[in-house]
This record gives structure tokens, sequence and C-alpha cells, in this order.
């Protein structure tokens, strides 16, 4: 408690420039600068070869490259269109079903599970969000693809009579597959950083309510969870930016066709998982559309993280 | 639960009697323990109903883990015990016979720093507790908070800014607004633990002034660190000491000009005198 507020007022007090900064013209002033000017140069560098590389394929397709819905590389044709709905839509429903799975189980961990064993699993949790993507690939492909094609996509099926959007042949790879490894793979990092936040809300306010008649699920919707809000979006945004990042896992079980998805059966392609498996033997066209990828991905990862921090700093209504 | 005679009915032949009133809350033989270790020993006391009882002692004394007993507030702890009988009026407080979030709403609480829900505005502080039971009706909710407000001293200076964030006001303001949402929900007794202990001097007097004019309508139990505090607004006062084990213990109970003119215990004079503590 008091830690938390000694660091408030420090940054409030950084906010202000009340702190003491360092002596301009110090030597220790010169490394501060000079590090924050080569992170700025690298970063800057960085985009501007990722949009270097891409820049014939954006002058001689334009637009086309957003909104054209046909990517055959062979034919010098490279609209992307297919790809960047499959990334939103396997990213989307991955999103989906993991932050409210991964909130309620931090919340679990918090206030339900005895501490003696929320310690361990929340270990268990964090060992998994550390686990290389392509591990979640094999096991996708070993384990969930069979799995998918013999009961959930048939059930899915079912419930539509095999119409939209459960059509198609239920083979177990694509986007449907692609959406629930993605959500298996981000929901360790929602769940631990959604636990951290969780356990920051003062106690103070959570016997505040109890002290009022808030029954335990009052506190957790009204006073845990609003007072967390900020933390909380913060871990979906690392979540959506992981999730729509994600290469390797992706490519394994998504089929890697990049036709325009029309059913979650489809099979599909993302933006990274294209880049991925199509750099090997490309013309210098295709590279460079491939680089047109990087950067509408960098630009998709950059919107989320943006959209996320302007929820975040939106100014509470006076 | 005891089963005493009823004094408190009035129209009989027993007017003599009513007018010894029910105690608002009874302690009897109340040991809170802590995975084991006794935080609390075997305390026991009536808290006068429209009074003030303040409990007072040095740090480590268990006041504060034996006022957060009143209120179940230690449900939550894993580990914690409450043995003994706590009493709200007939009803058992560790009984089963009321709901636990009801308890609460008729035992309200005001903690040492002032813990207004931050995302919330002022008004939505005010009925937060209407709402966790249930109330919903504007109508109901605007009259309450008024009420509330009124009460904690608070209306004149927020009556135009009910929408702002509660953390725009003052330390002091806030703490009010505390006391002002624990009023709303209309609670027999209102346990009050240090306070005005992150309070300035001018903020401090003001929460006294108010404990004063609240008794005619809520039983208070202040924990206080501040013995000058205790003799300003209390009536009862309930004097702790941790033993060598340090576990709390009730050391003497008896009216507040009682404790500080005369105590009957040896100790309890030391305290007074500021020779420990």
């Amino acid at each position: 408690m008091t830690v938390q507020s000694s660091s408030e007022s420090l940054d409030r007090g950084l906010a202000r420039g009340v702190m003491p900064r360092a002596k301009s013209g110090s030597t220790y002033n010169y490394v501060l600068r000079g590090v924050a000017l080569l992170f700025t140069a690298v970063l800057a560098l960085f985009v501007w070869s990722v949009l270097h590389q891409s820049w014939p394929a954006w002058t001689k397709y334009g637009l086309h490259i957003l909104t054209g819905n046909n990517w055959s590389p062979a034919e010098n044709n490279f609209g992307a269109l297919a790809l960047i709905l499959a990334t939103l839509i396997t990213a989307g429903v991955a999103i989906l079903f993991a932050v409210p799975i991964g909130i309620g189980t931090a919340l679990t961990l918090n206030f339900v599970v005895p501490r003696r064993l929320a310690a361990p699993l929340t270990t268990v949790v964090e060992l998994l969000a550390a686990v290389p993507s392509v591990v979640y690939g094999l096991w996708g492909l070993n384990v969930i693809v069979p799995w998918m094609s013999t009961t959930v996509q048939p059930w899915l099926a079912s419930l539509t009579n095999s119409g939209w959007p459960f059509s198609g042949n239920a083979i177990g790879l694509g986007i449907s597959t692609a959406s629930l490894v993605l959500a298996i793979m981000v929901l360790p990092t929602i769940v631990a950083i959604s636990r951290d936040v969780i356990a920051t809300v003062p106690r103070d306010l959570i016997e505040g309510a109890l002290s009022l008649g808030a029954t335990r699920s009052q506190v957790l919707t009204r006073v845990v969870l609003p007072n967390a809000k900020i933390g909380l979006l913060g871990a979906v945004s690392l979540g959506a930016g992981r999730a729509i990042g994600e290469t390797v896992a992706v490519a394994m079980v998504i089929g890697s066709s990049p036709s325009m998805p029309h059913s979650f059966f489809s099979l599909g392609s993302t933006l990274a998982s294209t880049i991925a498996t199509q750099y090997i033997d490309s013309s210098p066209m295709h590279m460079a559309a491939l680089g047109a990828l990087a950067t509408i991905l960098m630009v998709m990862t950059a919107s989320v993280n943006a959209f996320a921090r302007a929820l975040v700093n939106r100014k509470p209504k006076s | 639960m005891s089963q005493e005679p009823t004094t408190t009915q009035t129209g009989s032949g027993i007017e003599a009697v009513a007018l010894l009133p029910e105690p608002a809350m009874r302690l009897r033989d109340v040991s809170v323990a802590f995975s084991g270790r006794m935080a609390v020993r075997n305390v026991t006391f009536d808290v006068a109903a429209n009074k003030v009882t303040s409990m007072i002692g040095p740090s480590g004394s268990g006041k504060t883990t034996l006022l957060r007993s009143l209120n179940r507030l230690h449900d939550l702890t894993k580990g914690a015990v409450v043995k003994g009988e706590i009493q709200l009026g007939d009803i058992d407080v560790y009984g089963n016979e009321l709901p636990t979030t009801l308890l609460r709403s008729r035992i309200g609480m005001v903690f040492q720093r002032p813990n207004p829900f931050p995302t919330m505005s002022i008004y939505d502080n005010v009925v937060s507790g209407l709402r966790f039971n249930g109330i919903k009706k504007k109508s109901i909710l605007d009259e309450a908070a008024e009420s509330a407000l009124i009460s904690a001293a608070l209306w004149d200076s927020v009556k135009d800014r009910m929408k702002a964030h509660a953390s725009t006001l003052s330390g002091g303001e806030q703490q009010r607004l505390c006391i002002a949402r624990a009023l709303a929900v209309e609670p027999e007794v209102l346990l009050m633990d240090e306070p005005t202990s992150s309070l300035d001097p001018v903020s401090t007097q003001r929460i006294e002034e108010l404990m004063v004019e609240l008794k005619n309508r809520v039983t208070i139990i202040i924990v206080t660190h501040n013995m000058q505090q205790a003799a300003r607004v209390s009536d009862d006062c309930a004097f702790l000491l941790m033993a060598e084990d340090r576990a709390g213990e009730l050391i003497e109970f008896a009216p507040t000009t009682k404790i500080f003119n005369n105590p009957s215990d040896s100790r309890t004079l030391d305290y007074i005198q500021g020779r420990f503590g």
C-alpha cells in the first residue's frame, strides 16, 4: 500500500518535473540521451527497411494489396484481403474465447483458490506462457487437429445443419483450429497478467464493499474489475498482439491456403503464416509483397496497442 | 442465542425495567485466532445502544482485530477463527439466521484510510451500499444519498458535483463520504477503525463532532490510538492490552469518565497517564 502510494507520488513528481533531473552536460546525461537516441534510431531504421523492402509492391499494386482477394504469387497477383481477414478472424475468435476464460481464471486464482494451491498454479500458468510457439503448433497438429475433425467440427456442423458459418469439409485443419490453438496460446499470457493486475486492487476497497453488504460476485464485478480495468486492457491487447503476430503454430494448423475464408472450416493463411511459409524461393516482387504483408502486420499490432492506450488514457467523465 | 427476558417491551407494567435499554451489541468471551495464534482472548462487554463506545490500547492489543470480528470481516482471512458469542440485538452474528451480506448492511464500517471507490462518482459511492443490497429505484437512491450526505455534513459541499469522481474530494471529505456511504444503508451499528488517523486536525475535529451528532441514529464503536479522542467522543471505553503471549485482552471496560478519572486497574491508569504505549 505504502509502496504503491509512494510510487504514485513519484510518478506525479516526475510528471510535474519536480524530481531532480540529470544535470545537462553531465556524463550520465549524455549516456542516457545516447541510449535513447540509439534506440529510436534503430527502431526508425527497422521500420524504414521494412517499408523500403515492400516499396516496389506498394508502388506497383497500391491499395490493391489491401482490397484484392486473390493472392497467387505465381501469377504475380498480390491481393492480401483474404490474409488480412484470416488474421483478424483467428485473432478475434481467439481473444473472444481467451479473455473471459483468462480473466475468470485470474479472478479464481486471486479469490477462490487457497493460497497454498494458487502459488503453484500461477507458476504453471507462467510456464505455459513461456512455451515456444512451435511446441503449441506441433501439439495442435497432433492433438487438436484430429480432435477438431472427429468431434468438434461435426458437432458445430450439426448446429447449423452444415450451413454457414460451419459449412465445408471437417478435415481438422483450418481457421477454426487455428483460432482454438491461438486461444490456448494467448490464455496463459492473459491469465498471468490479469492475475497480477487484479492482485493490485487495494484490499481497502474490497473490504469497503464487503462492509456495505456486497456479495462476493458484486465485489468482483463492481469493485475489482472496474479498478483493474486499465491493466486488464493491457493484458487483452498483449494477448491480441500475440494472436495477430503468431506465426509458426498458425502455419502448422491453418492449412496454408491463401484463399478467401468462407466458413470457419475453411483453410486459410494469415499475414504472419504467409510470410513464414512463402519467403523461400520468392521472386523479388513476391518478396516485396511479403514485405507489404509485414507492413500491414506492423500497422495492425501498432493499432491494437494504440487502441488499448487510448482506452486507458480516456479521461473519466466528470 | 441467549433468551433473556424482554426488558424493552413497553406499555405493560415493566416500564421501570425498560429504562435500561437493550445493548446494541453483546460480546461474550470473544476470541480471535489467526492460524492458531491467538490475537484476541476472551473479551466480554456490552455496547450500549445510541452511545459511542471506544476501544483503546497500545499497538498490537487487538483493538482492530476485535472490531473487525464484529461485522465478520475476518471471514475472508484464511485461517482466522472467531470464538465466543457476538450478538447484534437478538441476532447471533456468527449464527446462520442472517446472511453475512445482510448482517454487514446492519453493521456499517469506516476504515483507517478513506476508501471511496475510485471508479465511482460521489453519488455512486454514497448509494453503492443500497445498490449492493438490490435497490435500484432512482427516487429512493436520490433521497437516501441526500439524507446520508446531510448526516455526514457533506451535502453542501458536494450537492452541485455529485457526478464528480470521489477522488476529487479532500482526505477529510473522502472520509465523510465513506461515513455517508455507510449511513446510507441505515445500519444499527457503525464501526470506526481509527477513522481520523490519516486526517488533519480540522478534519479530525469535524468527524468527532459528527460522531456525537450521529449518536441518536446509530450506535458507534470506535477504535482509536488517540486517547484524547476517546475521552472526547465516547461514552463507554474498553481498554485492551497485549498479554505475554501477544494476545490482546480486555483489561477494563467502564464509562469513559471512569476510565479516564478513576480506573480500577493500575495498568489502565499507567496507559492513560502515558507511562507506556
